[in-house]
């Protein structure tokens, strides 16, 4: 039968590579833990301006999202607009909007409900102040100045 | 006849197939922390007759106009002092009619210890020509003041700072303490902004 001898032990040994699914399986499971999805395409410029107290905004699934900006495609106006979600709204569609989030959300978790408001720099306080009133008339007090985080005021 | 063995299913396609999904949640999700000036907002209010009155000698006033300048108790005023200015205002003076009242409370967590506190509150008022930027500076710099005033009451009565509190209990010692008392104001449209 050694007629049959295979020509192994000739070149280098394969490496054994029934381990790399679980290292790939692994990568993929860190990354699920750590990241968020995406849900919008914001849709109007977001430079937002630096502070140094800030805070982390503590459970994601708890925030909702209200981004105010000029919009990126220019042919959409060059004042600055608000977008709930994917589109762009007034402000009379915030307390709906906050009503939605609200009734997504677990019946426990409401009253722990942050709204973030993610404001381009540029952007006048006006529209921000009018999104503050609705948001008092809504009930939804806590809010989140999203400010990107500097070490040291010097960065500026 | 010899027993059929069941043939091995081939796994070597388990690293592309992961590979797959890890590009896929690569490219839909993202990472960055989210981090901003947290506040509370009042309750609206039903009538406008019905505003606290509050003592003139009480208020730190600060206005910010379209043109994005400070005016800080009557008087024109810049960022990079304000903290300064904020937090010497919050601080007990006693007998100063320049400065707030002062009152007392007690503290039962450290043994009904009675401790001064300032009845200071800061006034915000910006005008809807204001930017935004211009406003986290301003809130930004407010907040640095009470943090700054947390910080020296928490090594005071703690030994430790601010941040490194883990007791809950102990944080909210420190938050009745110093109070972060910023009132603002209903905006007004005088600058001729959006």
């Amino acid at each position: 039968m050694s007629r049959f001898k295979t020509k192994k032990g000739k070149g280098s040994p394969a490496i054994n590579t029934s381990s790399l699914p679980d290292i790939i399986f692994m990568l993929l499971f860190f990354f699920m833990m750590t990241t968020t999805m995406r849900e919008v395409t914001v849709m109007v410029k977001q430079d937002m301006p630096g502070a140094t107290e800030v805070q982390k905004l503590q459970r994601k699934s708890l925030v909702s999202y209200i981004y105010i900006g000029t919009p990126k495609d220019s042919k959409l106006g060059t004042t600055a607009r608000i977008q709930l979600n994917d589109v762009f709204a007034n402000v009379d569609d915030i307390p709906s909007f906050i009503v939605s989030e609200r009734e997504a959300r677990d019946e426990a978790d409401r009253t722990f409900l942050t709204t973030s408001l993610k404001v381009d720099g540029k952007t006048t306080m006006g529209i921000v102040s009018d999104i503050k009133q609705e948001l008092r008339k809504s009930g939804a007090f806590k809010i989140n100045y999203s400010t990107k985080k500097l070490r040291d005021m010097v960065d500026r | 006849m010899a027993k059929r063995s069941v043939p091995e299913i081939n796994a070597g396609s388990t690293a592309d197939i992961a590979f797959l999904l890890l590009i896929f949640f690569l490219v839909t999700t993202t990472m960055d922390v989210d981090t901003g000036i947290t506040r509370k907002l009042p309750p609206p209010v039903e009538d406008n007759d019905e505003q606290a009155d509050v003592k003139d000698r009480n208020v730190l006033k600060i206005l910010v106009n379209s043109h994005d300048m400070l005016l800080v108790d009557g008087k024109p005023g810049n960022v990079s002092t304000l903290k300064d200015k904020a937090k010497d205002f919050m601080t007990v003076h006693f007998n100063n009619d320049q400065y707030p009242e002062v009152k007392e409370i007690v503290i039962e967590e450290l043994g009904d210890k009675k401790i001064w506190v300032s009845k200071g509150i800061i006034s915000l008022k910006n005008d809807r020509g204001t930017s935004y930027k211009m406003y986290i500076n301003v809130q930004n710099e407010l907040a640095r003041a009470f943090n700054e005033m947390k910080e020296e009451a928490s090594t005071e009565y703690y030994g430790v700072k601010y941040t490194q509190l883990v007791d809950d209990a102990k944080v909210k010692v420190i938050n009745k303490i110093v109070p972060v008392r910023i009132s603002e104001a209903e905006p007004e449209d005088r600058g001729g902004g959006l």
